[in-house]
């Protein structure tokens, strides 16, 4: 009994193994994997879009609640999106590995044996008065494997079809191996920082950081980076940016003499599989804030967050030290204009003349109430407003409690921390299936079969094309002109 | 020659094109509808008599082809850079792309009948380019500003004008297949080729461009991963771009190992081909993403 359903059990998982494994459901699994692909590129994705996923909740909550069950905006992680590329992949090394095996075996062995009736084969042609010698000749001269018997020689060409199909399959799992290594080993993370100011590369320099599920956050690189110049330059028509360069001062490790280094849009730092890329930039205005009898009780760049093309940017200035606390919420506008429709905007992404409007809050910031709060956005839940203003550089606002002037400002610039040490692996993985695409795609497979008449008093000659390739009807022919003579 | 000197050379250029193409267009028709003389007898069928239309057609859509060529080349020039920065650009190369790849095909499978829907699909794609996409040149974003430019948009251009010409001969497998499913081919249709050289014929330039395709996508891998800091994101252009590539490998597939042919394989080819216009269309004009900062 118990044999079995052991036997049972294991004719079943057997079966299953070739089902999984039979072409036809790689297949269909390769299709399924581009349908489940489509909804990541309609709805909103957390990795990408955060903004907008938390935007769809608050429009249509219901919807997105049902959704996200669902991992709509985490389809790439999703269980359902993994399910079918590990099946698919399971599929792939099912398939290819016995194939690869039977395939070396198929290079060292001899061609199989002439077949019985060569009439039966395509372009079937007899030819009167020659010998296999010529024919094996020619043959040798273009490089068929030939099996030569006593009275047929059988030839084959084109192993490099299968061979570099092979490579194509194996380079994709290599591919596979280099994603996986790098979301398992991999980290990310951004930071903002003002031109002047230095980052060291430790996980609390980050405004966000994530990390791979086998990286240890202490293996960070130990180098640090002083933003020293940013430079934008811009169309004059448009204002569309045409050039981004940052300066810095890079020291690796933290401490080690510093050295300068350029880093653009198209050109990140690296520091081995880790890099450093400049991924977004804006304006911090620089404030000093005093009470009343003139103390400084702040002083320095406020981070701005730009709004439009032309860098209108908005922010949040929060003094805790003053009684009450004090709260600016503020708009950096880099090229002053005003209009009625608009209110105050920027004309031009550099800054030629700059405004910063503020609104006065007092009240209590809620910065003790233990909820983490954005430092962009002001919370005026337990505030007021006392006042609006809109200052000239080097202006200075008396509003009762305290006073504000606009000093100055520097730019910020947004770095990109990555590390991927599995990214050499999808790279060669990539290189290795083209190459294996372009042998299999391109070379045509096929067999070329010549047999003696019993009576010696000539030749049959036939062949077969591998997927029907074409050129082999020419092939033949031009064999049986050389053994007419 | 000062840019917007080059610049109008261009849009005249594109204007001439399209002028040839509609004479093409005129001519392919001609030869087409005028080859039956007995319409009672239909055994009997004379295509001497208009081959010289099609011929004319041949030699416009030739012109036509020099045309966008230069009209690429002064974009490029009016511009300082390759003509590839926004969608006006991409259309008009992809219009150049394709039409060398019917020129290609043309003088290697003999596919003269083909000239009416290349015709057709490149006017079509002209007359948008320069009325709903037209932009002023203009130089790069500094995202785009790198040698990846000039390989990943030319491979996924070239990828496109074949794709869409496979497209085209498989559509026409399709049409001719229901004809002859319901009683034979109309007269029209009587000089095409057979179904089975369409269906082998469609599969030729999909196995011959899926290596380019390939490397596209792997190009705009490489180059993301040195702009964006990652060299796979999900992006909706890239997971279209990966949709199209799944959708030819499962018709290579279908075709190479199931042996799926004719039209079970005809109606995956287009599938796999819209896949692409639709990752065009959509992505570049509704769609999010780091593909559509350039202003269409």
């Amino acid at each position: 009994m118990t044999t079995n359903t052991e036997l049972d059990a294991r004719s079943s998982l057997r079966w299953l193994w070739r089902q999984l494994t039979s072409m036809r459901t790689a297949l269909i699994l390769l299709l399924l994997l581009g349908v489940a692909a489509i909804p990541g590129s309609l709805f909103p994705q957390r990795t990408q879009n955060p903004l907008k996923v938390s935007d769809f909740f608050k429009s249509n909550p219901g919807t997105a609640k049902f959704l996200d069950q669902l991992h709509i905006f985490d389809v790439y992680s999703s269980p359902w999106f993994s399910s079918i590329y590990i099946l698919l992949f399971i599929s792939l090394i099912g398939c290819v590995l016995p194939r690869s095996f039977e395939h070396l075996k198929g290079i060292r062995a001899k061609p199989s044996l002439t077949p019985k009736n060569l009439n039966r084969m395509e372009f079937h042609t007899e030819i009167s008065g020659t010998n296999l010698d010529t024919a094996e000749a020619w043959l040798r001269k273009r490089h068929f494997r030939i099996r030569r018997d006593a009275n047929s020689i059988s030839a084959e060409k084109g192993f490099m079809r299968e061979t570099g199909n092979l490579m194509f399959h194996l380079a994709l799992i290599l591919i596979l191996v280099g994603v996986a290594l790098g979301s398992l080993f991999g980290m990310k993370g951004d930071a903002i920082i003002n031109v002047g100011e230095r980052f060291i590369n430790t996980p609390t320099s980050f405004d966000v950081i994530s990390f791979g599920k086998l990286q240890s956050e202490k293996n960070l690189e130990p180098f640090s980076i002083t933003a020293t110049d940013f430079k934008a330059t811009y169309e004059l028509g448009t204002g569309a940016p045409s050039d981004y360069k940052l300066t810095v001062n890079v020291a690796n490790p933290v401490g080690t003499k510093e050295e300068s280094k350029i880093v653009r849009v198209n050109s990140p730092l690296t520091f081995g599989s880790t890099k450093v890329y400049l991924q977004a930039n804006g304006y911090s205005p620089l404030v000093t804030v005093r009470d009343k009898s003139g103390e400084v009780k702040y002083q320095g760049a406020v981070i701005f967050l730009p709004q439009d093309g032309n860098l209108t940017s908005t922010g949040a200035i929060k003094v805790p030290d003053m009684q009450p606390q004090v709260g600016f919420i503020g708009s950096f506008v880099p090229t002053f204009a005003r209009n009625s429709q608009r209110g105050a905007f920027s004309t031009y992404p550099e800054v030629l003349d700059p405004r910063l409007l503020i609104s006065i809050w007092t009240g209590d910031l809620g910065l003790d109430s233990g909820n983490p709060q954005s430092i962009y956005r002001l919370d005026t839940s337990k505030m007021k407003r006392i006042g609006l203003k809109t200052l000239k550089l080097h202006e200075t606002l008396n509003f009762g409690d305290g006073s504000i002037t606009f000093e100055g400002w520097t730019p910020w610039v947004n770095l990109q921390i990555v590390k991927d040490p599995g990214k050499i692996y999808a790279l060669l993985g990539s290189i290795f299936a083209i190459l294996g695409l372009l042998m299999s795609l391109f070379t045509r497979s096929r067999r070329i079969w010549v047999k003696e008449n019993l009576d010696k008093s000539g030749v049959e000659v036939a062949g077969l094309a591998k997927n029907s390739a074409p050129g082999l009807e020419s092939e033949i022919a031009s064999l049986a002109n050389e053994m007419k003579g | 020659m000062s840019s917007t000197n080059y610049a109008y050379l261009s849009n005249y250029a594109i204007y001439s094109a399209m002028v040839l193409f509609t004479i093409a267009f005129i001519s392919h028709a001609v030869e087409v509808a005028f080859s039956v003389r007995n319409l009672e007898e239909k055994t009997k069928f004379d295509f001497t008599r208009t081959k010289r239309s099609g011929k004319l057609g041949t030699v416009m859509i030739v012109l036509a082809f020099i045309f966008l060529l230069v009209a690429v080349l002064f974009r490029g020039l009016s511009a300082h850079r390759v003509p590839w920065g926004n969608m006006y650009e991409f259309s008009i190369t992809g219009a150049l792309a394709f039409t060398g790849a019917y020129i290609f095909a043309l003088w290697k499978y003999k596919v003269r009948w083909l000239g009416l829907p290349v015709a057709i699909a490149v006017l079509l794609t002209l007359g948008t380019a320069i009325t709903i996409l037209y932009r002023p040149s203009a130089p790069l974003v500094p995202a785009l500003k790198s040698t990846w430019l000039a390989i990943h948009v030319s491979a996924a251009i070239i990828s496109g004008g074949v794709f869409l010409l496979a497209n085209c001969i498989a559509a026409t497998y399709l049409i001719l297949d229901r004809y002859e499913q319901n009683g034979g081919r109309p007269s029209w249709a009587l000089k095409l080729p057979s179904l089975e050289v369409l269906d082998q014929l469609t599969y030729r330039l999909v196995a011959f461009v899926f290596p380019l395709w390939t490397f596209a996508v792997i190009a705009g891998a490489i180059w993301a991963e040195s702009a964006w800091g990652r060299y796979w994101g999900w992006d909706p252009k890239e997971t279209w771009a990966f949709i199209t590539w799944v959708a030819y490998a499962a018709y290579l597939h279908a075709r190479v190992t199931v042996g799926w042919r004719g039209r079970k394989a005809a109606w995956l080819c287009l599938f796999a081909g819209s896949t692409f216009l639709f990752n065009y269309v959509y992505v570049n004009i509704w769609g999010t993403g780091k593909h559509t900062y350039s202003g269409l």
